[in-house]
C-alpha cells in the first residue's frame, strides 16, 4: 500500500496542513485537527468487490482508516450485526428500524475498540511503549485490553465512582488504572497536561484525529450491510460529540468514492441524557455556542461528559443535515433498556437506554417519519452497567425442587397453559 | 505573582518555558501582560478580543466559563492553565 494514502493532518477551522504526528490540535488557533487522505489513492484499490472479498473486521475498510501500515492492534475490531429489529419496530409504529449493535464488539464489547484498534496502531507506528486516555469506562476497558495485547504499557485514568464492570475491565488487563476525584472534564484536562508531559500517546489526547478516524466505521458497516446505501436516518449517543460525525462523514466518503446507490440524504440525530445534555441543548436552543454541563447526573455515566469537544461541530452537523437532538430522564433510560432486551434480546449498558428513549421521543415528535428506514446505534453492552437495573428488576422467584410448586406458578404465570 | 501554565506545543511562542510568572488581578489583566511579553502566544489564544472556541483556560481546578470568564479574578499564589478544548470523548 503507498505511504502516500494518507497525506497528514488538517485544521478544521483554518486548513492548516501538519505532517503525521501526534498532535489533536492546531498550535495556531487551537482547532482540531484531522486526518487527510489523497482518495485518488484510495479509490485504487477500494471498491464494493474489494471490500465484500476482505476478513470480517472493521480493517475490511483499511484505505479510509489513517495507518501507514497494516493494523497491529486490534486485528479482529468490527464487523458486529446490523440487525433488523421488526419485533422492536413493531412497538414503535415503524417499518423499518436496525440496531447496530456494537454491545458485542470485539474485545470490550463497545464501540471504543474500534477507535482503540485505530489509536492504538497508529501508536504503534510512531513508536510509542507508553499509551493512555481519559474514559468513563468503555474506552479504559478497550485500552487496557489492547494494550495488554500488544504489550504496550498502559495508562487508564477515570472518574473516581463508576461502574465496577468497568473498573475491573480496566484492571483485569494489569493497566495501571487511576480514578480521579472529580468528573471526567476534569480527567480529561489532566489528561492533556501529562500526554505532552511525558510523551506518551494518549489515544484521546494527542493520537485523537486518528482515534477518531476508528469511528467511521461504524458508517461503513452499516452502509455496507444495507446493501450500500446511507440510511434515512441514524441515532448516535453523544458524550464527546465525535461518534455521530464520523459516521456521517463514512457516509460521505463512501458516496465520493461513488460506492453508494444514490446520494447521502441521512438525518443524523443525537442522543443525550437530561442529566448531561449540553448539545441537545444547544441544538433545542438553537444557539451555536455549547454551554458545558459542571455537574453531569446520570446514570448513563459514560455519556457524562459536561464540556463535550466535538459539541460545537454535532450540533452544527445535526442541523445541516436536518436532524434532531433530545435528551432523557434516568427512568426512560432504563425502561428502554428493558424494551430493547425483552424485544430484541440484545442487553445495551444505559447509553444504549438512552439512545433508544430518544429515537422513541424522535418518532413521537414526528421528525423521524416512520416509514423511513431508521438505524440505532448501540455502543455499549449491559453487563458493565448493572447497578441501576438492580433496585428496577423483580429477583427471581425461588421455589422447592418440586414439580407441585413449579405447577403452581405456571398456573400463576401463564393460566391458559396450565389448563391443558 | 500569578504563574501561567503554556500547553507544551505552543511552548516555541512562550520563550521555551513551559511556566510563566505574569502579573495581575484577573485572567484578562494576565493574559494582557503575558501579550504583551509574547505577542504570537496571545495571537494564538485570542481572536479579536475574545477567547478562541477552542481554548480552555482554568484557574487553579476550575475552568473560567464557570467562574467569572475573563474578568476571574486571580490571587498570588494561583495557577492559570491555558488547555486545548479538543480532547477526548
Amino acid at each position: 500500500m503507498s505511504a502516500e494514502r494518507v497525506l497528514g493532518l488538517s485544521c478544521r477551522l483554518c486548513g492548516k496542513r501538519y505532517p503525521k504526528e501526534a498532535l489533536n490540535f492546531c498550535t495556531d488557533d487551537f482547532g482540531p485537527l484531522e486526518v487527510i487522505y489523497d482518495y485518488e489513492e484510495v479509490a485504487r484499490t477500494f471498491n464494493r468487490e474489494a471490500v465484500s472479498a476482505r476478513g470480517q473486521s472493521m480493517w475490511r475498510y483499511l484505505e479510509l482508516l489513517p495507518l501507514d501500515g497494516e493494523p497491529t492492534v486490534g486485528r479482529h475490531v468490527g464487523r458486529t450485526p446490523l440487525v433488523r429489529a421488526d419485533r422492536l419496530a413493531k412497538v414503535l409504529g415503524v417499518s423499518e428500524l436496525y440496531i447496530k449493535n456494537d454491545a458485542v464488539n470485539y474485545p470490550t464489547l463497545s464501540f471504543k475498540d474500534r477507535v482503540v484498534g485505530a489509536a492504538l496502531s497508529k501508536a504503534v507506528e510512531f513508536g510509542f511503549q507508553t499509551v493512555g486516555c481519559a474514559s468513563t469506562g468503555n474506552l479504559a476497558n478497550s485500552v487496557a485490553a489492547n494494550a495488554a495485547a500488544a504489550g504496550l504499557e498502559a495508562y487508564v485514568l477515570i472518574p473516581d465512582g463508576l461502574e465496577q464492570g468497568k473498573v475491573l475491565g480496566a484492571m483485569i488487563h494489569g493497566a495501571k488504572v487511576i480514578a480521579i476525584e472529580g468528573n471526567y472534564d476534569q480527567v480529561n484536562r489532566l489528561c492533556s497536561q501529562i500526554a505532552f508531559r511525558f510523551g506518551w500517546g494518549f489515544v484521546n489526547v494527542n493520537l485523537r484525529p486518528y482515534y477518531a478516524e476508528g469511528s467511521k466505521t461504524v458508517g461503513f458497516e452499516i452502509a455496507e450491510d444495507l446493501g450500500w446505501r446511507a440510511p434515512d436516518h441514524v441515532v448516535s449517543p453523544m458524550a464527546g460529540g465525535s461518534l455521530i460525525g464520523k459516521i456521517h462523514k463514512a457516509f460521505k466518503e463512501l458516496e465520493l468514492l461513488g460506492m453508494l446507490d444514490g446520494p447521502v440524504t441521512t438525518r443524523m440525530h443525537g442522543a443525550q441524557a437530561t442529566g448531561c445534555n449540553p448539545i441537545s441543548a444547544t441544538v433545542k436552543n438553537g444557539v451555536s455556542k455549547v454551554r458545558p454541563v459542571k455537574n453531569p447526573r446520570t446514570i448513563a455515566k459514560s455519556l457524562a461528559i459536561g464540556d463535550p469537544a466535538d459539541g460545537f461541530f454535532a450540533s452544527k452537523l445535526i442541523r445541516e443535515t436536518g436532524g434532531w437532538s433530545d435528551d432523557v430522564d434516568d427512568e426512560s433510560i432504563v425502561d428502554a433498556m428493558k424494551l430493547l432486551a425483552e424485544t430484541e434480546g440484545i442487553w445495551t449498558e444505559t447509553a444504549g437506554g438512552v439512545t433508544l428513549a430518544v429515537t422513541q421521543r424522535l418518532i413521537e415528535q414526528g421528525r423521524i417519519d416512520r416509514d423511513e428506514s431508521i438505524v440505532v446505534c448501540i455502543t455499549g453492552n449491559g453487563l458493565k452497567t448493572q447497578e441501576p437495573l438492580l433496585e428496577r428488576l423483580a429477583r427471581p422467584v425461588v421455589i422447592k425442587p418440586s414439580l407441585e410448586e413449579f405447577e403452581a406458578l405456571v398456573e400463576k404465570f401463564t393460566p391458559a397453559l396450565a389448563a391443558v | 505573582m500569578p504563574v501561567v501554565r503554556i500547553p507544551t506545543p505552543l511552548r516555541p511562542h512562550s520563550g521555551g518555558l513551559d511556566k510563566v510568572e505574569v502579573a495581575g488581578g484577573t485572567v484578562q489583566e494576565l493574559f494582557d501582560q503575558l501579550g504583551a511579553t509574547y505577542p504570537a502566544l496571545r495571537e494564538r489564544l485570542f481572536d479579536g478580543a475574545e477567547l478562541r472556541r477552542f481554548v480552555n483556560v482554568y484557574v487553579n481546578d476550575e475552568d473560567i466559563r464557570y467562574l467569572d470568564d475573563l474578568a476571574t479574578a486571580v490571587a498570588a499564589t494561583d495557577e492559570v492553565s491555558i488547555i486545548p478544548a479538543v480532547a477526548g470523548g
